[in-house]
């Protein structure tokens, strides 16, 4: 075997054996992303197709709550788009590596760059300086994660049609943004934008066109900064 | 606009974010000013997603355990979440503690 399709090869799959424990936190939130796509107003087959259109989980899940509670489009978009203005940090973090990558790589792999794919590269391009190598591990990590999200996310769907109301799985959507809050709040300043974006989201919730979440979301992110500045 | 359009635009906003520093001609850097508010998105967002979700009960405040089962399960759930940091145990026993009120109350 030539040197090339070995780089490709060993990158690959050790990217994909990288974000493998990962998956564990991956299956159950497709699963549930599924069921709550199927539903809800959204309805399966759209509610499926934000897992090619969109790809971040947690931007999907809010959507879909979103758009199935009737709130106004464009603030469904600015409150997507802030729940993913995350990927600005990883997008600026990954620069210097991806610039090694050909023009096309440098394209079209961004649509896999998720919290994840972004974490176990990080990682590991501090012990690599092959381009070759960092662009296969990254592309082993995140082609993991999409087919992973695929299979997870359209099993959720089938099996939303099946489930009865009076299982109350709508209340899986919080227990799952549960599970992503608890780890993010590292230190007191994450956790003061924590208690105020949700105490603010939670007194705004009464506002015009569903603007409470995006309210509280941009004055939990403006207290968050200020507690930073001011236990420094 | 239909919800087809609002998802359309989202895939490619969220496209666009990821690509930014990647995609952009030369050595640009992200300034302290820009990356210190982002550290601050995720526990901002998925608390204002999380706190309404559990403490508003058909549009009102219920903060009464004896009325709210959500909130207790919440609470647990939580806990789980903070001891284990695993989704499926964290989805279990909020599910399951949810149930078990609902039947009792």
């Amino acid at each position: 075997m030539n040197q090339v399709s070995n780089v490709r090869r060993r990158g690959t799959l050790d990217g994909s054996r990288s974000v493998a424990p990962l998956l564990v936190g991956v299956v159950p939130f497709g699963l549930v992303f599924g069921v709550a796509a199927a539903g809800s107003v959204v309805g399966g087959g759209l509610g499926y197709a934000t897992s090619i259109i969109i790809f971040a989980g947690a931007a999907q899940l809010a959507t879909i709550q979103l758009l199935d509670a009737g709130v106004a489009a464009l603030v469904v978009i600015a409150t997507a788009l802030v729940i993913n203005a995350r990927h600005l940090m990883y997008s600026a973090a990954m620069a210097p590596h991806f610039r090694e990558f050909p023009t096309a790589s440098r394209f079209t792999l961004p649509y896999l760059l998720t919290d994840q794919a972004f974490a176990v590269s990080i990682i590991r391009y501090d012990e690599t300086t092959d381009p070759r190598y960092k662009r296969w591990f990254y592309f082993g990590a995140g082609i993991t994660l999409w087919i992973a999200w695929q299979i997870t996310t359209a099993t959720g769907v089938l099996l939303g049609a099946q489930v009865p109301e009076s299982w109350s799985l709508e209340f899986a959507i919080p227990l799952v943004f549960l599970a992503l809050l608890i780890p993010v709040v590292r230190n007191r300043p994450a956790l003061v934008a924590a208690l105020v974006g949700g105490g603010v989201a939670l007194l705004a919730s009464g506002a015009p066109y569903g603007l409470g979440l995006i309210i509280g979301a941009i004055s939990g992110v403006i207290a968050g900064v200020v507690a930073e500045r001011a236990t420094r | 606009m239909t919800a087809a359009l609002v998802v359309v635009i989202i895939g490619v906003g969220t496209y666009l974010t990821r690509l930014s520093f990647i995609g952009a001609l030369g050595t640009r850097s992200m300034p302290e000013w820009a990356v210190q508010p982002l550290r601050y998105v995720a526990p901002a967002v998925l608390a204002a997603l999380v706190v309404p979700a559990i403490a508003l009960r058909d549009g009102a405040f219920d903060l009464a355990p004896g009325t709210n089962p959500r909130l207790v399960a919440a609470l647990l759930a939580a806990l789980v979440a903070w001891r284990t940091k695993n989704v499926a145990a964290v989805i279990v026993v909020g599910m399951a503690t949810l149930w078990i009120l609902q039947a009792v109350l």
